[in-house]
Protein backbone atom coordinates (compact mmCIF):
# COMPACT_ATOMS: atom_id res chain seq x y z
CA UNK A 1 0.00 0.00 0.00
CA UNK A 2 2.72 2.44 1.01
CA UNK A 3 4.58 1.45 -2.11
CA UNK A 4 1.54 2.21 -4.29
CA UNK A 5 1.13 5.61 -2.66
CA UNK A 6 4.81 6.32 -3.21
CA UNK A 7 4.41 5.44 -6.88
CA UNK A 8 1.42 7.74 -7.29
CA UNK A 9 3.07 10.67 -5.53
CA UNK A 10 6.01 10.08 -7.85
CA UNK A 11 3.67 10.37 -10.84
CA UNK A 12 2.15 13.52 -9.34
CA UNK A 13 5.60 15.01 -8.90
CA UNK A 14 6.37 14.27 -12.54
CA UNK A 15 3.13 15.97 -13.58
CA UNK A 16 3.92 19.08 -11.52
CA UNK A 17 7.47 19.19 -12.84
CA UNK A 18 6.17 19.12 -16.39
CA UNK A 19 3.61 21.80 -15.61
CA UNK A 20 6.20 24.23 -14.31
CA UNK A 21 8.99 23.22 -16.68
CA UNK A 22 8.07 26.49 -18.38
CA UNK A 23 6.56 28.39 -15.44
CA UNK A 24 5.02 31.23 -17.43
CA UNK A 25 3.12 28.89 -19.77
CA UNK A 26 1.96 26.77 -16.85
CA UNK A 27 0.73 29.75 -14.84
CA UNK A 28 -0.98 31.32 -17.86
CA UNK A 29 -2.83 28.08 -18.52
CA UNK A 30 -4.02 27.93 -14.93
CA UNK A 31 -5.03 31.59 -15.08
CA UNK A 32 -7.06 31.06 -18.27
CA UNK A 33 -8.88 28.15 -16.66
CA UNK A 34 -9.40 30.19 -13.48
CA UNK A 35 -10.93 33.11 -15.36
CA UNK A 36 -13.10 30.84 -17.49
CA UNK A 37 -14.45 29.16 -14.36
CA UNK A 38 -14.81 32.32 -12.29
CA UNK A 39 -17.33 33.83 -14.74
CA UNK A 40 -20.13 31.29 -14.31
CA UNK A 41 -19.22 30.55 -10.69
CA UNK A 42 -19.19 34.28 -9.86
CA UNK A 43 -22.58 34.80 -11.51
CA UNK A 44 -23.85 31.82 -9.60
CA UNK A 45 -22.76 33.44 -6.35
CA UNK A 46 -24.53 36.70 -7.25
CA UNK A 47 -27.72 34.83 -8.15
CA UNK A 48 -27.51 32.86 -4.95
CA UNK A 49 -27.27 36.08 -3.01
CA UNK A 50 -30.23 37.57 -4.87
CA UNK A 51 -32.18 34.44 -4.06
CA UNK A 52 -31.31 34.80 -0.39
CA UNK A 53 -32.38 38.41 -0.42
CA UNK A 54 -35.63 37.45 -2.06
CA UNK A 55 -36.67 34.88 0.52
CA UNK A 56 -35.61 37.26 3.26
CA UNK A 57 -37.89 39.99 1.85
CA UNK A 58 -40.92 38.03 0.77
CA UNK A 59 -41.17 35.48 3.53
CA UNK A 60 -44.07 33.09 3.07
CA UNK A 61 -46.68 34.22 0.59
CA UNK A 62 -49.95 35.62 1.90
CA UNK A 63 -53.21 36.73 0.37
CA UNK A 64 -54.93 39.72 1.91
CA UNK A 65 -58.68 39.49 1.58
CA UNK A 66 -60.33 42.91 1.96
CA UNK A 67 -64.05 42.78 2.64
CA UNK A 68 -66.46 45.35 1.38
CA UNK A 69 -67.33 48.18 3.74
CA UNK A 70 -70.97 47.14 4.18
CA UNK A 71 -70.10 43.62 5.34
CA UNK A 72 -71.79 42.66 8.60
CA UNK A 73 -70.65 40.40 11.43
CA UNK A 74 -72.69 37.55 9.92
CA UNK A 75 -70.88 37.89 6.62
CA UNK A 76 -67.56 37.81 8.44
CA UNK A 77 -68.54 34.61 10.27
CA UNK A 78 -69.78 33.09 7.03
CA UNK A 79 -66.52 33.89 5.25
CA UNK A 80 -64.48 32.61 8.18
CA UNK A 81 -66.21 29.22 7.88
CA UNK A 82 -65.73 29.13 4.15
CA UNK A 83 -62.02 29.87 4.48
CA UNK A 84 -61.59 27.30 7.24
CA UNK A 85 -63.19 24.63 5.04
CA UNK A 86 -61.16 25.49 1.94
CA UNK A 87 -58.73 22.69 0.95
CA UNK A 88 -55.99 25.02 -0.36
CA UNK A 89 -55.82 27.20 2.74
CA UNK A 90 -53.67 26.43 5.75
CA UNK A 91 -55.13 29.11 7.96
CA UNK A 92 -56.59 32.60 8.04
CA UNK A 93 -56.36 35.43 10.55
CA UNK A 94 -59.08 37.95 10.91
CA UNK A 95 -58.09 41.57 11.37
CA UNK A 96 -61.09 43.73 12.20
CA UNK A 97 -61.30 47.27 10.91
CA UNK A 98 -60.82 48.61 14.45
CA UNK A 99 -57.67 46.51 14.95
CA UNK A 100 -56.34 47.63 11.60
CA UNK A 101 -56.83 51.27 12.51
CA UNK A 102 -55.07 50.75 15.84
CA UNK A 103 -52.12 49.08 14.08
CA UNK A 104 -51.93 51.92 11.61
CA UNK A 105 -51.84 54.48 14.42
CA UNK A 106 -49.06 52.69 16.21
CA UNK A 107 -46.87 51.77 13.30
CA UNK A 108 -46.93 55.00 11.29
CA UNK A 109 -47.09 57.67 13.95
CA UNK A 110 -50.02 59.26 12.15
CA UNK A 111 -52.17 59.12 15.30
CA UNK A 112 -53.10 62.80 15.02
CA UNK A 113 -54.21 62.55 11.46
CA UNK A 114 -56.15 59.36 12.05
CA UNK A 115 -57.73 60.80 15.19
CA UNK A 116 -59.14 63.54 13.02
CA UNK A 117 -61.00 61.09 10.78
CA UNK A 118 -64.75 60.99 11.15
CA UNK A 119 -65.02 57.33 10.47
CA UNK A 120 -62.73 54.35 10.08
CA UNK A 121 -61.78 54.09 6.37
CA UNK A 122 -60.34 50.59 6.70
CA UNK A 123 -62.24 47.42 5.80
CA UNK A 124 -62.34 44.12 7.71
CA UNK A 125 -59.54 41.93 6.46
CA UNK A 126 -58.60 38.25 6.39
CA UNK A 127 -54.94 37.35 6.02
CA UNK A 128 -54.93 33.99 4.27
CA UNK A 129 -52.01 31.57 4.45
CA UNK A 130 -52.15 29.24 1.44
CA UNK A 131 -50.88 25.67 1.67
CA UNK A 132 -48.99 25.81 -1.62
CA UNK A 133 -46.51 28.45 -2.55
CA UNK A 134 -46.01 28.11 -6.30
CA UNK A 135 -46.99 31.13 -8.32
CA UNK A 136 -49.68 29.54 -10.42
CA UNK A 137 -51.62 27.97 -7.54
CA UNK A 138 -51.46 31.24 -5.63
CA UNK A 139 -52.76 33.20 -8.55
CA UNK A 140 -55.63 30.81 -9.00
CA UNK A 141 -56.48 30.91 -5.33
CA UNK A 142 -56.51 34.69 -5.19
CA UNK A 143 -58.80 34.88 -8.22
CA UNK A 144 -61.11 32.33 -6.61
CA UNK A 145 -61.19 34.15 -3.28
CA UNK A 146 -61.90 37.48 -4.96
CA UNK A 147 -65.18 36.00 -6.23
CA UNK A 148 -66.48 35.13 -2.76
CA UNK A 149 -69.47 37.20 -1.55
CA UNK A 150 -68.75 40.48 0.24
CA UNK A 151 -65.08 40.30 -0.77
CA UNK A 152 -63.89 43.51 -2.32
CA UNK A 153 -60.36 42.62 -3.20
CA UNK A 154 -57.94 39.69 -2.92
CA UNK A 155 -54.35 40.86 -2.99
CA UNK A 156 -51.44 38.50 -3.49
CA UNK A 157 -48.75 40.08 -1.29
CA UNK A 158 -45.75 38.51 -2.92
CA UNK A 159 -46.67 38.96 -6.58
CA UNK A 160 -43.54 41.02 -7.20
CA UNK A 161 -41.41 38.35 -5.57
CA UNK A 162 -42.66 35.82 -8.07
CA UNK A 163 -41.84 38.07 -10.94
CA UNK A 164 -38.35 38.46 -9.55
CA UNK A 165 -38.03 34.75 -9.10
CA UNK A 166 -38.97 34.19 -12.73
CA UNK A 167 -36.20 36.61 -13.58
CA UNK A 168 -33.79 34.68 -11.39
CA UNK A 169 -34.80 31.47 -13.10
CA UNK A 170 -33.87 33.10 -16.36
CA UNK A 171 -30.56 34.13 -14.83
CA UNK A 172 -29.88 30.60 -13.61
CA UNK A 173 -30.48 29.23 -17.08
CA UNK A 174 -28.07 31.81 -18.51
CA UNK A 175 -25.45 30.77 -15.92
CA UNK A 176 -25.98 27.13 -16.82
CA UNK A 177 -25.44 27.81 -20.51
CA UNK A 178 -22.37 29.90 -19.77
CA UNK A 179 -21.01 27.24 -17.44
CA UNK A 180 -21.50 24.50 -20.03
CA UNK A 181 -19.75 26.50 -22.72
CA UNK A 182 -16.83 27.45 -20.52
CA UNK A 183 -16.54 23.86 -19.26
CA UNK A 184 -16.15 22.79 -22.85
CA UNK A 185 -13.50 25.47 -23.22
CA UNK A 186 -11.69 24.09 -20.19
CA UNK A 187 -11.77 20.59 -21.65
CA UNK A 188 -10.46 21.97 -24.93
CA UNK A 189 -7.61 23.81 -23.19
CA UNK A 190 -6.54 20.66 -21.37
CA UNK A 191 -6.96 18.57 -24.51
CA UNK A 192 -4.56 20.81 -26.36
CA UNK A 193 -2.03 21.09 -23.54
CA UNK A 194 -1.88 17.32 -23.27
CA UNK A 195 -1.59 16.95 -27.03
CA UNK A 196 1.47 19.20 -27.02
CA UNK A 197 2.89 17.26 -24.10
CA UNK A 198 2.45 13.96 -25.84
CA UNK A 199 4.29 15.38 -28.83
CA UNK A 200 7.21 16.55 -26.70
CA UNK A 201 7.25 13.30 -24.69
CA UNK A 202 7.10 11.22 -27.85
CA UNK A 203 10.51 9.62 -27.34
CA UNK A 204 9.80 8.74 -23.75
CA UNK A 205 6.43 7.22 -24.63
CA UNK A 206 7.94 5.18 -27.44
CA UNK A 207 10.81 3.89 -25.32
CA UNK A 208 8.48 3.15 -22.41
CA UNK A 209 6.23 1.11 -24.68
CA UNK A 210 9.24 -0.81 -25.98
CA UNK A 211 10.45 -1.74 -22.54
CA UNK A 212 7.10 -3.00 -21.34
CA UNK A 213 5.07 -0.05 -20.05
CA UNK A 214 1.33 -0.69 -19.97
CA UNK A 215 -0.99 1.91 -21.48
CA UNK A 216 -2.15 2.72 -17.96
CA UNK A 217 1.38 3.51 -16.86
CA UNK A 218 1.91 5.85 -19.81
CA UNK A 219 -1.49 7.46 -19.45
CA UNK A 220 -1.22 8.15 -15.72
CA UNK A 221 1.08 11.20 -15.64
CA UNK A 222 -1.01 12.91 -18.32
CA UNK A 223 -4.24 12.30 -16.42
CA UNK A 224 -2.63 13.56 -13.22
CA UNK A 225 -1.42 16.58 -15.13
CA UNK A 226 -4.91 17.35 -16.45
CA UNK A 227 -6.57 16.91 -13.06
CA UNK A 228 -3.91 18.99 -11.28
CA UNK A 229 -4.12 21.76 -13.84
CA UNK A 230 -7.91 21.75 -13.51
CA UNK A 231 -7.69 21.80 -9.73
CA UNK A 232 -5.22 24.71 -9.72
CA UNK A 233 -7.50 26.50 -12.20
CA UNK A 234 -10.40 25.92 -9.81
CA UNK A 235 -8.36 27.37 -6.94
CA UNK A 236 -7.55 30.38 -9.12
CA UNK A 237 -11.28 30.82 -9.86
CA UNK A 238 -12.07 30.59 -6.15
CA UNK A 239 -9.49 33.25 -5.35
CA UNK A 240 -10.81 35.51 -8.12
CA UNK A 241 -14.39 35.19 -6.85
CA UNK A 242 -13.47 35.67 -3.20
CA UNK A 243 -11.34 38.73 -3.94
CA UNK A 244 -14.03 40.23 -6.19
CA UNK A 245 -16.73 39.72 -3.56
CA UNK A 246 -14.55 41.38 -0.96
CA UNK A 247 -14.07 44.39 -3.23
CA UNK A 248 -17.79 44.54 -4.03
CA UNK A 249 -18.76 44.20 -0.38
CA UNK A 250 -16.64 47.19 0.57
CA UNK A 251 -18.54 49.29 -1.95
CA UNK A 252 -21.87 47.70 -1.04
CA UNK A 253 -21.57 48.64 2.62
CA UNK A 254 -21.22 52.28 1.68
CA UNK A 255 -24.23 51.96 -0.61
CA UNK A 256 -26.55 50.16 1.80
CA UNK A 257 -25.73 52.58 4.58
CA UNK A 258 -27.31 55.30 2.48
CA UNK A 259 -30.50 53.26 2.38
CA UNK A 260 -30.25 52.50 6.10
CA UNK A 261 -30.26 48.78 5.51
CA UNK A 262 -27.71 46.05 5.88
CA UNK A 263 -26.84 43.71 3.11
CA UNK A 264 -23.60 41.94 2.27
CA UNK A 265 -22.77 39.44 -0.45
CA UNK A 266 -22.04 36.02 0.98
CA UNK A 267 -18.96 34.25 -0.36
CA UNK A 268 -19.05 30.71 -1.77
CA UNK A 269 -20.16 28.25 0.87
CA UNK A 270 -17.68 25.50 1.81
CA UNK A 271 -19.84 22.96 -0.03
CA UNK A 272 -19.98 25.07 -3.18
CA UNK A 273 -16.24 25.73 -2.97
CA UNK A 274 -15.55 22.03 -2.77
CA UNK A 275 -17.89 21.38 -5.71
CA UNK A 276 -16.09 24.03 -7.75
CA UNK A 277 -12.68 22.47 -7.07
CA UNK A 278 -13.82 18.90 -7.69
CA UNK A 279 -15.65 19.89 -10.85
CA UNK A 280 -12.67 21.75 -12.29
CA UNK A 281 -10.34 18.87 -11.43
CA UNK A 282 -12.76 16.46 -13.09
CA UNK A 283 -12.99 18.58 -16.24
CA UNK A 284 -9.19 18.72 -16.45
CA UNK A 285 -9.00 14.97 -16.02
CA UNK A 286 -11.65 14.48 -18.70
CA UNK A 287 -9.85 16.74 -21.17
CA UNK A 288 -6.61 14.86 -20.54
CA UNK A 289 -8.32 11.50 -20.88
CA UNK A 290 -9.86 12.44 -24.23
CA UNK A 291 -6.56 13.78 -25.48
CA UNK A 292 -4.60 10.72 -24.37
CA UNK A 293 -7.16 8.36 -25.88
CA UNK A 294 -6.94 10.29 -29.13
CA UNK A 295 -3.19 10.83 -29.38
CA UNK A 296 -1.42 8.07 -27.50
CA UNK A 297 -2.22 5.37 -30.02
CA UNK A 298 -0.48 7.48 -32.65
CA UNK A 299 2.82 7.02 -30.86
CA UNK A 300 3.63 3.43 -31.73
CA UNK A 301 7.21 2.22 -31.74
CA UNK A 302 8.64 1.10 -35.07
CA UNK B 1 12.64 -20.16 -25.87
CA UNK B 2 12.23 -18.52 -29.28
CA UNK B 3 10.71 -20.41 -32.16
CA UNK B 4 9.92 -19.26 -35.72
CA UNK B 5 7.71 -21.46 -37.85
CA UNK B 6 7.38 -20.63 -41.58
CA UNK B 7 7.25 -16.93 -40.89
CA UNK B 8 6.48 -14.50 -43.70
CA UNK B 9 6.62 -10.76 -43.26
CA UNK B 10 5.54 -8.42 -46.00
CA UNK B 11 5.48 -4.67 -45.42
CA UNK B 12 2.73 -2.49 -46.82
CA UNK B 13 3.85 -1.65 -50.33
CA UNK B 14 4.74 -5.24 -51.08
CA UNK B 15 8.32 -5.45 -49.81
CA UNK B 16 8.98 -8.97 -48.54
CA UNK B 17 11.26 -8.70 -45.53
CA UNK B 18 11.14 -12.34 -44.42
CA UNK B 19 10.26 -15.42 -46.44
CA UNK B 20 9.48 -18.78 -44.89
CA UNK B 21 11.80 -18.41 -41.93
CA UNK B 22 11.91 -21.26 -39.40
CA UNK B 23 14.32 -21.78 -36.52
CA UNK B 24 14.47 -22.51 -32.81
CA UNK B 25 16.60 -20.97 -30.11
CA UNK B 26 16.90 -22.92 -26.87
CA UNK B 27 17.08 -21.40 -23.43
CA UNK B 28 20.54 -20.16 -22.55
CA UNK B 29 21.74 -20.11 -26.14
CA UNK B 30 23.76 -17.30 -27.71
CA UNK B 31 22.87 -16.90 -31.38
CA UNK B 32 24.16 -14.45 -33.97
CA UNK B 33 22.02 -13.18 -36.78
CA UNK B 34 24.01 -12.07 -39.78
CA UNK B 35 23.28 -10.79 -43.23
CA UNK B 36 23.71 -7.72 -45.41
CA UNK B 37 21.72 -4.62 -44.52
CA UNK B 38 18.16 -5.04 -45.66
CA UNK B 39 18.32 -8.83 -45.27
CA UNK B 40 15.59 -8.76 -42.63
CA UNK B 41 17.59 -8.87 -39.40
CA UNK B 42 15.81 -5.94 -37.76
CA UNK B 43 12.42 -7.22 -38.94
CA UNK B 44 13.12 -10.58 -37.34
CA UNK B 45 13.95 -8.94 -34.00
CA UNK B 46 10.86 -6.72 -34.24
CA UNK B 47 8.69 -9.79 -34.70
CA UNK B 48 10.05 -11.26 -31.47
CA UNK B 49 9.36 -8.04 -29.56
CA UNK B 50 5.85 -7.79 -31.05
CA UNK B 51 6.69 -4.46 -32.66
CA UNK B 52 5.63 -6.03 -35.97
CA UNK B 53 3.29 -8.96 -36.67
CA UNK B 54 4.02 -11.75 -39.12
CA UNK B 55 1.72 -12.05 -42.16
CA UNK B 56 1.78 -15.82 -41.84
CA UNK B 57 3.51 -18.42 -39.74
CA UNK B 58 3.99 -18.22 -36.01
CA UNK B 59 6.52 -16.63 -33.68
CA UNK B 60 6.67 -18.25 -30.27
CA UNK B 61 8.46 -16.71 -27.31
CA UNK B 62 8.29 -18.75 -24.12
CA UNK B 63 5.57 -20.80 -25.87
CA UNK B 64 3.46 -17.67 -26.35
CA UNK B 65 2.30 -16.87 -29.86
CA UNK B 66 3.59 -13.32 -30.13
CA UNK B 67 1.71 -12.49 -33.33
CA UNK B 68 -1.63 -13.29 -31.73
CA UNK B 69 -0.89 -11.38 -28.53
CA UNK B 70 -3.51 -8.85 -27.43
CA UNK B 71 -2.20 -5.32 -27.03
CA UNK B 72 -2.81 -5.53 -23.29
CA UNK B 73 -0.48 -8.53 -22.99
CA UNK B 74 2.33 -7.04 -25.06
CA UNK B 75 3.92 -5.03 -22.22
CA UNK B 76 4.35 -8.19 -20.14
CA UNK B 77 6.05 -9.99 -23.02
CA UNK B 78 8.44 -7.07 -23.43
CA UNK B 79 9.33 -7.03 -19.73
CA UNK B 80 10.92 -10.42 -20.24
CA UNK B 81 12.95 -9.09 -23.17
CA UNK B 82 15.96 -6.84 -22.93
CA UNK B 83 16.21 -4.97 -26.21
CA UNK B 84 19.33 -3.16 -27.31
CA UNK B 85 18.37 -0.83 -30.12
CA UNK B 86 20.44 0.08 -33.12
CA UNK B 87 19.75 3.77 -32.48
CA UNK B 88 20.04 3.35 -28.69
CA UNK B 89 16.73 5.15 -27.98
CA UNK B 90 18.18 6.87 -24.93
CA UNK B 91 16.30 9.73 -23.30
CA UNK B 92 18.32 12.92 -23.24
CA UNK B 93 16.02 14.77 -20.86
CA UNK B 94 17.34 12.82 -17.87
CA UNK B 95 20.56 11.49 -16.38
CA UNK B 96 22.28 8.21 -17.20
CA UNK B 97 21.01 6.83 -13.88
CA UNK B 98 17.39 7.74 -14.62
CA UNK B 99 17.60 6.17 -18.06
CA UNK B 100 18.47 2.87 -16.42
CA UNK B 101 15.83 3.40 -13.75
CA UNK B 102 12.98 3.67 -16.28
CA UNK B 103 12.37 -0.09 -16.84
CA UNK B 104 12.25 -0.62 -13.09
CA UNK B 105 9.74 2.20 -12.62
CA UNK B 106 7.64 0.66 -15.36
CA UNK B 107 7.70 -2.73 -13.64
CA UNK B 108 6.81 -1.05 -10.36
CA UNK B 109 9.91 -1.78 -8.29
CA UNK B 110 10.13 0.13 -5.05
CA UNK B 111 12.40 3.10 -4.83
CA UNK B 112 15.34 1.71 -2.85
CA UNK B 113 15.49 -1.63 -4.61
CA UNK B 114 15.40 -0.03 -8.06
CA UNK B 115 18.21 2.38 -7.15
CA UNK B 116 20.38 -0.55 -6.11
CA UNK B 117 19.62 -2.51 -9.24
CA UNK B 118 20.21 0.44 -11.56
CA UNK B 119 23.65 1.05 -10.02
CA UNK B 120 24.51 -2.64 -10.27
CA UNK B 121 23.61 -2.61 -13.98
CA UNK B 122 25.65 0.54 -14.58
CA UNK B 123 28.56 -1.01 -12.74
CA UNK B 124 28.38 -4.08 -14.95
CA UNK B 125 28.82 -1.99 -18.11
CA UNK B 126 31.42 0.27 -16.47
CA UNK B 127 29.35 3.47 -16.39
CA UNK B 128 28.82 3.85 -12.66
CA UNK B 129 31.05 6.92 -12.53
CA UNK B 130 28.92 8.63 -15.17
CA UNK B 131 25.56 8.03 -13.51
CA UNK B 132 24.83 11.75 -13.08
CA UNK B 133 25.84 12.77 -16.61
CA UNK B 134 23.44 13.39 -19.41
CA UNK B 135 23.65 10.57 -21.98
CA UNK B 136 24.30 13.14 -24.70
CA UNK B 137 27.74 13.70 -23.22
CA UNK B 138 28.64 10.02 -23.60
CA UNK B 139 30.68 8.63 -26.49
CA UNK B 140 29.08 6.22 -28.98
CA UNK B 141 30.48 3.20 -27.20
CA UNK B 142 29.32 4.50 -23.82
CA UNK B 143 25.84 5.16 -25.15
CA UNK B 144 25.75 1.61 -26.42
CA UNK B 145 26.78 0.33 -22.99
CA UNK B 146 24.14 2.49 -21.36
CA UNK B 147 21.56 0.96 -23.68
CA UNK B 148 22.78 -2.48 -22.57
CA UNK B 149 22.52 -1.49 -18.91
CA UNK B 150 18.93 -0.41 -19.46
CA UNK B 151 18.15 -3.66 -21.27
CA UNK B 152 19.51 -5.89 -18.51
CA UNK B 153 18.46 -3.93 -15.42
CA UNK B 154 15.26 -5.86 -14.80
CA UNK B 155 17.02 -9.18 -15.52
CA UNK B 156 15.11 -10.34 -18.56
CA UNK B 157 15.40 -13.96 -19.73
CA UNK B 158 16.06 -12.96 -23.33
CA UNK B 159 18.37 -10.27 -24.70
CA UNK B 160 17.87 -8.99 -28.24
CA UNK B 161 20.56 -6.76 -29.70
CA UNK B 162 20.20 -5.02 -33.04
CA UNK B 163 23.63 -4.18 -34.49
CA UNK B 164 25.13 -3.51 -31.07
CA UNK B 165 28.59 -2.97 -32.54
CA UNK B 166 27.34 -1.21 -35.64
CA UNK B 167 29.13 2.12 -35.46
CA UNK B 168 31.90 1.19 -33.07
CA UNK B 169 35.55 0.64 -33.74
CA UNK B 170 37.02 -2.80 -33.15
CA UNK B 171 38.19 -2.15 -29.61
CA UNK B 172 34.77 -0.97 -28.39
CA UNK B 173 33.11 -3.79 -30.29
CA UNK B 174 35.23 -6.35 -28.45
CA UNK B 175 34.28 -4.73 -25.12
CA UNK B 176 30.60 -4.99 -25.95
CA UNK B 177 30.95 -8.59 -27.06
CA UNK B 178 32.73 -9.40 -23.80
CA UNK B 179 29.76 -7.98 -21.89
CA UNK B 180 27.37 -10.16 -23.91
CA UNK B 181 29.49 -13.22 -23.28
CA UNK B 182 29.32 -12.62 -19.56
CA UNK B 183 25.51 -12.61 -19.75
CA UNK B 184 25.61 -15.80 -21.76
CA UNK B 185 27.67 -17.38 -19.02
CA UNK B 186 25.06 -16.58 -16.37
CA UNK B 187 22.36 -18.28 -18.42
CA UNK B 188 20.67 -15.54 -20.46
CA UNK B 189 19.37 -16.29 -23.96
CA UNK B 190 20.91 -13.90 -26.49
CA UNK B 191 20.08 -13.08 -30.08
CA UNK B 192 22.52 -10.61 -31.57
CA UNK B 193 22.19 -9.24 -35.06
CA UNK B 194 25.28 -7.97 -36.80
CA UNK B 195 26.66 -7.40 -40.27
CA UNK B 196 30.15 -7.32 -38.79
CA UNK B 197 31.64 -10.77 -39.33
CA UNK B 198 34.74 -9.95 -37.36
CA UNK B 199 32.92 -10.00 -34.04
CA UNK B 200 31.85 -13.57 -34.70
CA UNK B 201 35.40 -14.86 -34.38
CA UNK B 202 35.92 -16.77 -31.17
CA UNK B 203 32.43 -15.76 -30.06
CA UNK B 204 31.36 -19.35 -29.70
CA UNK B 205 27.72 -18.82 -30.73
CA UNK B 206 25.56 -20.38 -33.40
CA UNK B 207 25.00 -18.25 -36.50
CA UNK B 208 21.79 -17.69 -38.41
CA UNK B 209 22.41 -16.07 -41.74
CA UNK B 210 19.75 -14.13 -43.62
CA UNK B 211 19.88 -13.26 -47.29
CA UNK B 212 17.08 -11.31 -48.95
CA UNK B 213 14.73 -12.42 -46.22
CA UNK B 214 15.57 -16.11 -46.42
CA UNK B 215 17.43 -18.11 -43.85
CA UNK B 216 20.63 -19.59 -45.28
CA UNK B 217 21.63 -21.91 -42.52
CA UNK B 218 19.50 -24.90 -41.62
CA UNK B 219 19.24 -24.53 -37.90
CA UNK B 220 16.04 -26.08 -36.65
CA UNK B 221 16.11 -29.18 -34.50
CA UNK B 222 19.76 -30.14 -34.59
CA UNK B 223 20.67 -26.49 -34.31
CA UNK B 224 19.93 -26.55 -30.62
CA UNK B 225 22.50 -29.22 -30.02
CA UNK B 226 24.98 -27.34 -32.17
CA UNK B 227 24.69 -24.20 -30.15
CA UNK B 228 28.29 -24.29 -29.13
CA UNK B 229 29.49 -24.83 -32.69
CA UNK B 230 31.90 -22.39 -34.20
CA UNK B 231 30.34 -19.25 -35.66
CA UNK B 232 32.70 -19.32 -38.61
CA UNK B 233 31.71 -22.76 -39.74
CA UNK B 234 28.02 -22.04 -39.60
CA UNK B 235 27.96 -18.70 -41.35
CA UNK B 236 27.36 -18.82 -45.05
CA UNK B 237 29.83 -17.23 -47.44
CA UNK B 238 27.05 -15.23 -49.11
CA UNK B 239 26.54 -13.29 -45.92
CA UNK B 240 29.96 -11.69 -46.20
CA UNK B 241 31.12 -8.64 -47.92
CA UNK B 242 27.70 -7.36 -48.83
CA UNK B 243 27.08 -5.09 -45.90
Amino acid sequence: MRHTIAQHTGVLRTALRRMFASPLAGILNILVIGIALSLPAGLYVLLHNAQGLLTQLSGTPQISLFMSMEAKTDDVEHLRKQLAGHPAIAGAEFVSRAQALEQLKQSTGLADVIGGLKQNPLPDTFIVHPKQSDAQALNQLSIELAKLPKVELAQLDSAWAYKLEALLKFGRLAVLILASLLSLALIAITFNTIRLQILTQRDEIEVSKLIGATDGFIRRPFLYFGATQGLLGGIAAWLIITASLRLLNGQLTALTQLYASQFALHPLSPGDSLSLLLFSAYLGWLGAWLSVARHLSQVEPR
Amino acid sequence: MISFNQVHKRYPGGYEALKNVSFDIAEGEMVFLTGHSGAGKSTLLKLIAAIERPNSGSVLVNNQNVGALKSGARPYLRRNLGIIFQDHKLLFDRSVFHNVLLPLQICGFDHRESGKRARAALDKVGLLKREKSNPISLSGGEQQRLCIARAIVNRPGILLADEPTGNLDAEYAQEIMAIFKSFHQVGATLLISTHDESVLQDSGGRVLSLKHGELQTASTGSGQAASTGSGQAASSPEGRGQS
